[in-house]
């Protein structure tokens, strides 16, 4: 029986280094006819539940920089709250909603964009309620491990006023940079910042 | 006895892992956080995470010698084969895992827009390449053996020939970027990226082997890579009440 005396060390983490998008994206790299597209590009594949949104935002280095070599992936819950994942025990996502996501960020501008739904709520192990809420991972250049951090909705605060993540930390003026802000049509703001005065939290989980 | 593991991800060591700030890796420096990360135990978020179907792959995404080919022609390079299993911490055979590939040609030279080294292209190698893992863990591509190259970091850094590694496991806590070295290469021992990672042993686990019992005769060497993600603890004493 495996126990923790014979557990073995995880492969170390290297960098995505700074050609991420060969490997994960090559068409957007100007690789085509590998594959037919890239993987995570629509998390949509028929008509969906729920409500329809688009996150938008970037990665910014302690420069104030945005990062033009990241890649953002996102996994979340469907609008019921439910993952589409083999592991989903609690009932069956909507088919038509991966959950996952994959951004290179624009060519030009480093901005990432996810057409994508509003999760539904989450419970945890001990089944109190998390706030709806999108597991993000970035990779890049000069990153030597995959950061985690998690994207709130702004317009959730019941939600997130009780929300056991959001609960534990301590630092409550660093709140906001886990807080997508609508911006109208749909559309919420979400921006990352590796390092300065406006640090997102990550998290080690 | 065998038992189902649903307890949470054990956690990260990350005194294994390199750390976020290296400065002899310079571009590190602006791109890593400086608070401590927040630790929590993993929920249903982390704990579930995409998983692929070998629908989605091709017949030749594991075949990086012609599946940027023209027809009849092959990548120029030494032919390698590379191969290995994917486990977890506790040993359980990863299936179904998605391993996303990438490299530079046997000259050094990747398929990139913003690649600046002046060695040339091969127009028959584009450079990425994929595979799902089959039930016992085990996973095979083959591809050139990628060339080192330099890189604007020092004033005459080189990295050592690799090729990068991105993982799916079975949870999204268990995603992972790497690379894989090569027995041998001098270049691993000077280079500042590799030396992020704390100590030796460390190291190695990323140095593939050559692996001559899997070398194809007048074809391909061999290199051998085993890959471990994180396991999931087993539910018996999991205390999950108080906190989360
Ligand atoms: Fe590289």
């Amino acid at each position: 029986m495996a126990g923790p005396s014979d557990e073995t060390k995880e492969t170390p983490s290297q960098t995505a280094g700074p050609y991420v998008h060969i490997g994960c994206t090559p068409n957007f790299a100007g690789i085509e006819g590998v594959y037919p597209e890239d993987l995570g590009q629509r998390m949509k594949i028929g008509p969906v539940k729920g409500e329809e949104i688009t996150i938008r935002g970037a990665v910014h280095e302690g420069t104030g920089t945005v990062l033009r070599d990241a890649m953002v992936e996102i996994w979340q819950a469907d609008a019921g709250g439910l993952y589409n994942a083999p592991n989903e025990t609690r009932g069956t996502a909507d088919p038509n909603f991966t959950g996952w996501g994959r951004s290179a960020g624009d060519m030009e501008t480093g901005e990432f964009t996810f057409h994508t739904v509003k999760p539904g709520r989450v419970p945890c192990p001990d089944g109190r309620l998390q706030a709806p809420h999108v597991t993000v991972w970035i990779v890049a250049r000069g990153i030597n491990i995959g950061l985690h951090t998690r994207l709130y909705f702004a317009d959730e605060a019941a939600a997130n006023a009780e929300d056991p993540i959001l609960s534990r930390i301590e630092h409550r003026n660093r709140i906001p940079t886990l807080l997508a802000k609508p911006e109208g049509g749909g559309v919420y703001r979400f921006d990352i910042h590796l390092q300065g005065p406006s640090e997102t939290i990550f998290f080690d989980i | 006895m065998t038992s189902t593991p649903k307890g949470g991800y054990a956690a990260r060591d990350r005194g294994w892992h390199p750390p976020a700030l290296t400065p002899p890796y310079k571009t590190s420096v602006k791109r890593s956080p400086s608070a401590p990360l927040l630790s929590f135990p993993s929920t249903l978020s982390e704990e579930t995470g995409p998983v692929f179907g070998h629908h989605i792959l091709g017949p030749q995404d594991n075949d990086l010698l012609h599946n940027f080919a023209a027809e009849g022609q092959s990548a120029i390079g030494p032919r390698i084969v590379v191969h290995g299993r994917v486990t977890d911490q506790f040993g359980r055979p990863v299936a179904g895992a998605l391993l996303e590939v990438w490299q530079a040609n046997a000259g050094g030279r990747y398929r990139h827009r913003k690649e600046g080294y002046l060695a040339p292209l091969d127009p028959n190698f584009g450079g990425c390449g994929r595979v799902i893992t089959g039930e016992d863990g085990s996973y095979e591509f083959r591809t050139v053996q990628p060339g080192p190259y330099p890189w604007p970091n020092g004033a005459n850094d080189w990295r050592p020939a690799h090729i990068h590694f991105s993982i799916f496991g079975h949870g999204f806590a268990q995603r992972l970027v790497t690379q894989m070295y090569f027995e041998g290469d001098p270049l691993i021992w000077r280079c500042p990226i590799v030396g992020a990672i704390p100590s030796r042993e460390a190291i190695e686990s990323l140095i593939a082997p050559l692996d001559m019992a899997r070398t194809l005769p007048m074809d391909a060497r061999a290199y051998r890579f085993d890959i471990t993600l994180r396991g999931r603890r087993q539910t018996m004493f999991e205390n999950r009440r108080e906190g989360l």
